[in-house]
């Protein structure tokens, strides 16, 4: 891991901003805080424009000569393509309300984090090329030109913006920063600025369809360990399909859940469901990934990835696909699949073959949240749940920026935990819900060498941790995200230790009471489970 | 260095006004021409970018959720922070424009040693933002006496209203205090706050001086130095019958009052002020989030390159056979 400073030392943040104006202000390209730049294999594989060996550390990019044209000329087709843009280019009053919203600047104290100076880097060049008044006042009204050095500042910022959409919540006409990171970003893959932690995860779902580049085998043997590790903890063995045609359910998932503790044990959580329920679906080798870092990449690299889902379901020809827990995989899916890639005419209404019920918010896109179905589920009673086989689990439950701000799945989640667990207690108000502060982590940005930004972005979502750890003795975050997953148990360990991290689905899984199985003696985690009578005291306490 | 600008260029206008007006005796042009000039600019450019914005398309359904969806009958949507359907995007709207429902949200964050993050109370930008445009807006209706022949009973009714304190004989308004307050407040905060203040630009500050002066000048107008208020009418009223005329005797505190009218006019369709209009075309708020029941269209979407199930295939096949997994075609 690259070197990353003491908690106390990290925690000595300075919000005061420099006496030198921000358009003075040079970025310093500090290790710790960016991330290294995409290898021109990775956007060689997807054709992407000018692929190069650089480093943002050094002073030549190796742009292509005519780099401020191109980007002038996408900002120019961008601005006839999105209203958004116009609107939130021409209306920000610089009021300041999302300064302190984004967990980047709480964590940094940089104010080119505050959400409004985010903008204002792109502001900036377009009202100088633009706009009447930017190209006759230039800085009196905030225009300037795009030089190398601005080129550089947004690379830096836009690859530390995790498009959480908090500030979004908290502006009075609702400039959505993520939107103009989100464009920044195309602005800048024009020219081959992007960084490699978005730029491999893409190439590698382009070709093999997720993320992590598991190539078919290698998902049918991950998968087929979580089955012995069920069947070694349950007796029961659970036996899930592959590309199978005819099934009822596509089921689609984020491949960091096949990969790595602790999403493995959410993955044994949905097999052990399904089983249970006797669900006729199937995985897909080939749509193995709902996750889509296209989103963090450009509109157009978002639908080619997004593309497989559809011409997967349609070719297997089931009727509606299932969708697990994944963030910025349901940003995709609830704001964008049906528009990028529908219609899906093709399949059905989605309906639970359990409960019967319609799934009538899911009319068009026919994709549900495992969490809507899980809910439906223990609503009608369709579960029989052993919540004390969750008795050494105090857990609170952390909202993923994109359920929460771009869907608004909250009651969902929190319905199941408290039906599989006991001790449930909530986060402060401000830190949950569409409040909900961001992992540090997300939009791409869960690299290695960007450690210590990440620990600086987790800062709030961890603090509110301790603050119900300590107050209850919380040790379990519970959340719906695979990147949630990766990108939260070093930022537990650094802030707060003592708190694990885990899937929703991974304690149903430990609840959820099988035919035929043995008594259980741990968890799906192998942590042996406490004893009913000393209860949860004993377990805290060691 | 924007207060300085700001400040001087206000001072540069109230010179123009006081020298034209007062001195030259220039009303025709400072009664009449500029401020049906300012009245077009401010016309055509409001039109023009609304119109610019509304040519944009809308490619993606993408509100900022505020609340919880609407999916499982029993389970309670918030209908007005996440709406899924057009009454609910109204009334999002409306609670949006009338009451600034998402500065309402407003805290402060603090962080403390240990660290300790907190999150305090902060509703003074909501309340001064709030005071302001809505005395604004009561001091633009009340206007409408100057406009109107007969005076329409709202506007003498929120007259009423706004001028129940009496200071002798004379209404006082309210509102008069209330702007002059407002906008003192969010200038004080623009200068206080170090964040607010680093990204303040001249065109921040610009404005606020400008609607000072404006008010300034109409409280002394109307408290101190009374100007002949028949003559000021049989003027206004001229202008919006289209038989501008020049009555004698106003006072240079009009023609410095209008000037500033028609200064903010001519500023309103190029400056952020537009954020009048553009709140209601912003897509994370005027957008239900319902689009996995009702198809969104992009109008620009087009084909892109994407790797097909057979291209997959093709790649994978011999690894494929080999664990068992189905294939379209057995052999190649
Ligand atoms: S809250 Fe909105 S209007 Fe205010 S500074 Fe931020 S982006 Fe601009
Ligand atoms: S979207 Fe999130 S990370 Fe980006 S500026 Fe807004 S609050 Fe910060």
């Amino acid at each position: 891991m690259a070197f990353v400073p003491k908690p106390d030392e990290l925690a000595r943040i300075g919000h005061k901003p420099p006496r030198t104006g921000w358009m003075d202000t040079p970025v310093d390209f500090r290790r710790g805080t960016w991330c290294y730049a995409a290898k021109p294999k990775n956007l060689q594989a997807l054709e992407l424009p000018n692929p190069r060996e650089w480093s943002p550390e050094r002073a030549d990019w190796k742009l292509p000569a005519n780099w401020q044209e191109i980007i002038l000329e996408g900002l120019r087709e961008r601005l006839q393509r999105f209203r958004s843009l116009q609107i939130f280019m021409d209306i920000c009053v610089r009021c300041g309300a999302c300064a302190d919203k984004c967990h980047y600047f709480i964590g940094s104290g940089d104010p080119k984090n505050m959400p409004v100076l985010r903008a204002e880097l792109l502001r900036s060049v377009y009202r100088k090329n633009f706009t009447t008044a930017g190209k006759i006042l230039g800085k009196m009204v905030g225009a300037r030109d795009l030089s190398e050095d601005v080129l550089k500042e947004w690379f830096y910022y836009f690859f530390q913006c995790s498009e959480c959409r908090r500030c979004s919540v908290f502006c009075p006409y609702g400039i959505d920063t993520a939107e103009i990171t989100m464009i920044a970003r195309e602005l800048l893959n024009l020219v081959g600025c992007n960084i490699d932690w978005v730029a491999a995860p893409v190439a590698n779902c382009f070709r093999t369809g997720n993320h992590l580049g598991l190539q078919p085998h290698a998902i049918k043997d991950m998968i087929e360990f979580a089955v012995e590790d069920i069947e070694k903890i349950t007796g029961v063995k659970v036996e899930p399909t592959f590309n199978r045609k005819g099934a009822e359910i596509l089921f689609v998932t984020p491949s960091g859940d096949l990969f790595a503790d602790p999403g493995t044990y959410t993955l044994m959580g949905y097999l052990m469901l399904f089983h249970e329920l006797g669900l006729d679906y199937t995985w897909s080798t080939y749509a193995s990934d709902g996750g889509n870092f296209g989103l963090f990449t450009s509109h157009e690299m978002m639908k080619r990835l997004n593309a497989k889902i559809y011409a997967e379901a349609r070719r297997l020809g089931v009727k509606w696909i299932l969708g697990g827990e994944c963030g910025h995989m349901w940003r995709v899916i609830n704001q964008y699949m049906d528009t990028l890639n529908g219609p899906a005419d093709f399949l059905e209404e989605p309906v639970s073959p359990i409960t019967g019920t319609r799934f009538e918010h899911a009319r068009t896109t026919k994709m549900v949240h495992i969490t809507e179905f899980t809910a439906d589920l223990i609503e009608q009673n369709k579960l029989n749940l052993a919540p004390e086989r969750n008795e050494h689990c105090r857990v609170t439950f952390h909202d993923s920026c994109n359920p929460s701000r771009s869907m608004g799945l909250l009651e969902e989640p929190r319905y199941i935990l408290k039906k599989v667990c006991r001790h449930f207690y909530e986060m402060p108000e401000n830190t949950i819900r569409e409040q909900t502060f961001c992992c540090g982590s997300g939009g791409g940005l869960n690299a290695d060498e960007n450690m210590e930004m990440r620990l600086r972005g987790g800062l709030p979502r961890a603090n509110a941790v301790r603050y119900v750890h300590e107050k209850h003795g919380v040790n379990t975050l519970a959340c719906i995200c695979a990147i949630d997953r990766a990108a939260l148990p070093p930022l537990m360990d650094y802030w707060v230790p003592g708190v694990e991290v885990s899937g929703v689905h991974e304690l149903v899984g430990n609840a959820l009471v099988m035919k035929g199985e043995k008594k259980r003696t741990s968890d799906l985690r192998g942590r042996p489970l406490p004893d009913p009578h000393t209860a949860f005291g004993g377990a805290i306490e060691e | 260095m924007g207060i300085g600008f700001s400040l001087l260029l206000i001072m540069a206008l109230l010179l123009a006004v006081f020298f034209g007006a007062g001195v030259l005796g220039w009303h025709l042009l400072f009664g009449v021409v500029i401020p049906y000039a300012a009245a077009t600019i401010f016309l055509f450019g409001i039109i023009y970018r609304v119109v610019k914005w509304g040519r944009a398309p809308i490619p993606f359904r993408i509100p900022t959720t505020c609340g919880q969806q609407k999916s499982l009958p029993w389970i309670k949507p918030s209908r007005i922070d996440n709406p899924s359907s057009a009454a609910g995007v109204i009334g999002r709207l409306a609670l949006e424009v009338l009451l600034f429902r998402s500065l309402f949200r407003n805290t402060k964050a603090e962080l403390r040693d240990g660290p300790r993050l907190a999150y305090h109370w902060e509703k003074w930008l909501w309340l001064g933002g709030l005071l302001f445009h809505w005395s604004f807006l009561t001091i633009f209706l009340r206007h409408l006496r100057f406009f109107t022949e007969p005076v329409p009973s709202f506007v003498s009714f929120i007259e009423g209203v706004d001028g129940f304190l009496r200071v002798g004989v004379q209404a006082l308004y309210i509102t008069d205090i209330l702007i002059l307050v407002a906008v003192t407040y969010l200038f004080w905060r623009r200068v206080v706050i170090p964040q607010v203040r680093y990204i303040s630009l001249p065109a921040d500050y610009f404005p606020l001086f400008l609607i000072l002066s404006l008010a300034f000048s109409g409280v002394l107008m109307r408290y101190f130095f009374r100007v002949d208020v028949s003559a000021v009418k049989e003027l206004t009223m001229g202008l919006v019958t289209f038989h501008p005329r020049i009555p004698e005797g106003i006072g240079v505190i009009f023609y410095i009052h209008l000037f500033f009218v028609s200064v903010l006019f001519v500023y309103f369709p190029y400056s952020k002020m537009m954020h009048l209009a553009g709140i209601f075309l912003s897509p994370t708020r005027n957008l239900a989030n319902n689009s996995r029941a009702c198809r969104h269209i992009n109008p620009w979407n087009y084909p892109v390159k994407v790797h097909t199930y057979e291209e997959y295939e093709e790649e994978f096949r011999g690894k494929m056979r080999e664990a068992g997994i189905p294939l379209e075609k057995e052999c190649g």
